[in-house]
C-alpha cells in the first residue's frame, strides 16, 4: 500500500479518569481519501480525530499524522459547532490560521477571498458571526479550515446541529471543495446517510471501548448528486451500515 | 428625542419640580432642606472653591481606578496562569474586599505618610476586586475548541494571549470596570471623610464636612450634586466604552 496521510496502529486511549475510549484501533487514510467514521455517541470517534490532530496523545500504539510531523499547518479541524471568534469579522476568522503562521492581512487577503468564495460567502467578509445563520457560520468554519490548503481535514460531526436541507447542501459543497483541493478527510458522523453520501470508505465503530468493527467501501463515482441518494448502491450501503451499527449498539 | 429617552428625563424633572414645590409650599427652612434652585445658586456662587475640591476628588477617583485596572488585570493574569497562586492569594483579596474601607481608612492614614497616597490606597482597595474577579473568570472563559484550534495552528503564547484570551476576557473586564468606576468614587469620598477637613489639598468630602459644621446645608447639597454628576459621568463613559468595544459582537450590548 502506498504511503498514508494518517496511520493509527493498535492505538489505545485511556483517560485519566479511567475511561477506556479506544482499544486497538488501527486505520490508514491515503492521500486525498475521504473516510467516514460512523458510530454511536461515546464510541471514541472524536478521540480518533483529536489524536490525529495531535491534540491528545495515545496511551499505547503508534500514530503518524501531519500534525505530528511538519511545522506547517497541514491539518485543519472543523468542530461540531462553528467555533468562530465572535469578536472578529468573517474575514478575520478565516484569516486566523494564516495570521498565526505570520501572514499579514493584505498578504492573506486573496486566499481569504478564495476560501470564502469556495463556501459561497464571498459577500459576507465584513459580517460578524452573530449576524449569520447556523449554516452560514458552519460555512465560515469550513472556509477557515480550507484557507491553509491542508493535506488533512478532520471534521467532528460538523453538520449535526443543522436542518436537513442545509445539511444536504453543505454535503454537496464539501464534496466540491474536496474534489477541487484533493485533501484527505476524516469525517465523523452518526448519520448512516451522510457517511454513505460523502465518503469512499466507511469505518463502523462500536462503543465502550471504542473499536473499529466493520468497514465498507462505497463504490460510486464523484461528483455525487441527489440522484446518488436515490440509487440502489446508496440504499444497499445504507442498509448494510445500519445493520452494522445495530450490532455495535447491541 | 424618542419616548425611551424622554421618560427618564421627564421623571427626573418631575421629581425636582416636586421637591421645589414642597420646599416652597411647606416653607421648609433652607438649613433643613434647600430647594433645587437654591442648590444651583449656591453651586454657582461657590464654584471656585468647589471646582478645586471636585478636581481633587476626581483625581483620586480616576487614579485609584487606573491603579485598580492595572493591579486587577495583572493579578488576574497571574491567577489565570496558576491555580496554585490563585488558591494561595485569593483569600487575601477577599479579606481586602469584605473589610469596610471606612474601618481600615484610619489605620491606612496612620501608616501612610502622604494623605494623597493613603486616599488612593483606600479607593484602590474598594475598586480593584470587581476587576480582579471578573477578569479571572474572563481569562478562563475562552472557548475550549478555540483553544484547541490555537494549539493545532501552533500559536505562540503571545498570539494566544492577544488574539484569544484578551478578547474573551474583555466583556467580563468591562463589566468589572462598570462596577469599579462607581466603587472608586465611593472609596475616595469615604477615605476623605475619614481623613477629615484638614490639609491644604482636600476634596468634595471635606467641603461637605466643612459645610455641615457650619450648617451650610445648601453648600452640602451643592457638593453632593457634583459627586452625583461625577458618578453618573463615570458610569456613562464606561457604558459608551462598552458599546464601542462590544457593540457589534457581544450579547450584553445587543438591543434586539
Amino acid at each position: 500500500m502506498s504511503e498514508a496521510v494518517v496511520t493509527l496502529e493498535g492505538v489505545d486511549k485511556r483517560f485519566d479518569n479511567g475511561v477506556q475510549a479506544l482499544a486497538g484501533v488501527s486505520l490508514r487514510v491515503a492521500p486525498g481519501e475521504f473516510l467516514a467514521l460512523l458510530g454511536p455517541s461515546g464510541c471514541g470517534k472524536s478521540t480518533v480525530l483529536r489524536l490525529a490532530a495531535g491534540l491528545d496523545a495515545p496511551s499505547t500504539g503508534r500514530i503518524d499524522a501531519p500534525a505530528l510531523r511538519s511545522g506547517a499547518a497541514d491539518t485543519a479541524f472543523v468542530f461540531q459547532d462553528a467555533t468562530l471568534m465572535p469578536w472578529a469579522s468573517v474575514a478575520d476568522n478565516v484569516w486566523l490560521p494564516l495570521r498565526l503562521a505570520g501572514l499579514g492581512r493584505a498578504e492573506a487577503w486573496p486566499r481569504i477571498e478564495a476560501a470564502l468564495a469556495t463556501v459561497g460567502l464571498a459577500d459576507f467578509a465584513a459580517a460578524f458571526p452573530n449576524e449569520l445563520s447556523g449554516g452560514m457560520r458552519m460555512r465560515v468554519s469550513i472556509a477557515r479550515a480550507l484557507v491553509t490548503r491542508p493535506r488533512l481535514l478532520l471534521m467532528d460531526e460538523p453538520f449535526a446541529a443543522l436542518d436537513e436541507i442545509t445539511r444536504g447542501r453543505l454535503n454537496v459543497d464539501l464534496l466540491a471543495a474536496w474534489q477541487a483541493q484533493g485533501f484527505a478527510a476524516i469525517f465523523v458522523t452518526h448519520s448512516v446517510y451522510e457517511a454513505v453520501f460523502l465518503s469512499q470508505r466507511v469505518l463502523v465503530m462500536s462503543a465502550r471501548p471504542g473499536r473499529v468493527i466493520d468497514e465498507l467501501a462505497i463504490d460510486a463515482p464523484y461528483p455525487r448528486s441527489t440522484e446518488f441518494r436515490h440509487s440502489a448502491t446508496f440504499s444497499a450501503a445504507c442498509a448494510r451500515l445500519a445493520a452494522a451499527l445495530e450490532a455495535a449498539h447491541a | 428625542m424618542n419616548a425611551s429617552r424622554a421618560l427618564p428625563v421627564l421623571t427626573m424633572l418631575a421629581l425636582l419640580a416636586g421637591w421645589e414645590a414642597l420646599v416652597r409650599l411647606a416653607q421648609i427652612p433652607h438649613y433643613t432642606l434647600p430647594a433645587p434652585s437654591l442648590v444651583l445658586q449656591t453651586l454657582w456662587a461657590n464654584f471656585g472653591s468647589l471646582a478645586a475640591s471636585w478636581w481633587f476628588t476626581l483625581k483620586i477617583t480616576l487614579g485609584a481606578l487606573a491603579l485598580a485596572c492595572a493591579g486587577g488585570v495583572l493579578i488576574a493574569a497571574v491567577f489565570a496562569l496558576s491555580r496554585g497562586i490563585e488558591r494561595a492569594l485569593f483569600p487575601v483579596a477577599v479579606v481586602l474586599q469584605v473589610t469596610p474601607v471606612v474601618a481600615i481608612a484610619p489605620l491606612i492614614l496612620i501608616y501612610v505618610e502622604s494623605t494623597t497616597a493613603a486616599l488612593l490606597l483606600c479607593a484602590w482597595i474598594v475598586a480593584f476586586f470587581p476587576i480582579l474577579s471578573n477578569t479571572v473568570v474572563g481569562l478562563r472563559s475562552a472557548d475550549a475548541n478555540l483553544r484547541d484550534l490555537f494549539r493545532l495552528y501552533r500559536a505562540t503564547p503571545v498570539q494566544r494571549l492577544r488574539l484569544l484570551l484578551v478578547p474573551s476576557a474583555l466583556p467580563y473586564f468591562i463589566a468589572g470596570l462598570k462596577v469599579s468606576g462607581g466603587l472608586s468614587l465611593i472609596g475616595a469620598v469615604t477615605a476623605e471623610m475619614v481623613a477629615g477637613a484638614a490639609g491644604r489639598e482636600t476634596g468634595l468630602a471635606s467641603r461637605i464636612l466643612e459645610a455641615s459644621f457650619r450648617t451650610e446645608t445648601p453648600k452640602m447639597f451643592a457638593a453632593l450634586l457634583l459627586l452625583v454628576l461625577t458618578g453618573v459621568l463615570v458610569f456613562w463613559s464606561f457604558e459608551a466604552l462598552s458599546k464601542a468595544l462590544l457593540g457589534r459582537w457581544h450579547a450584553s450590548e445587543r438591543t434586539d
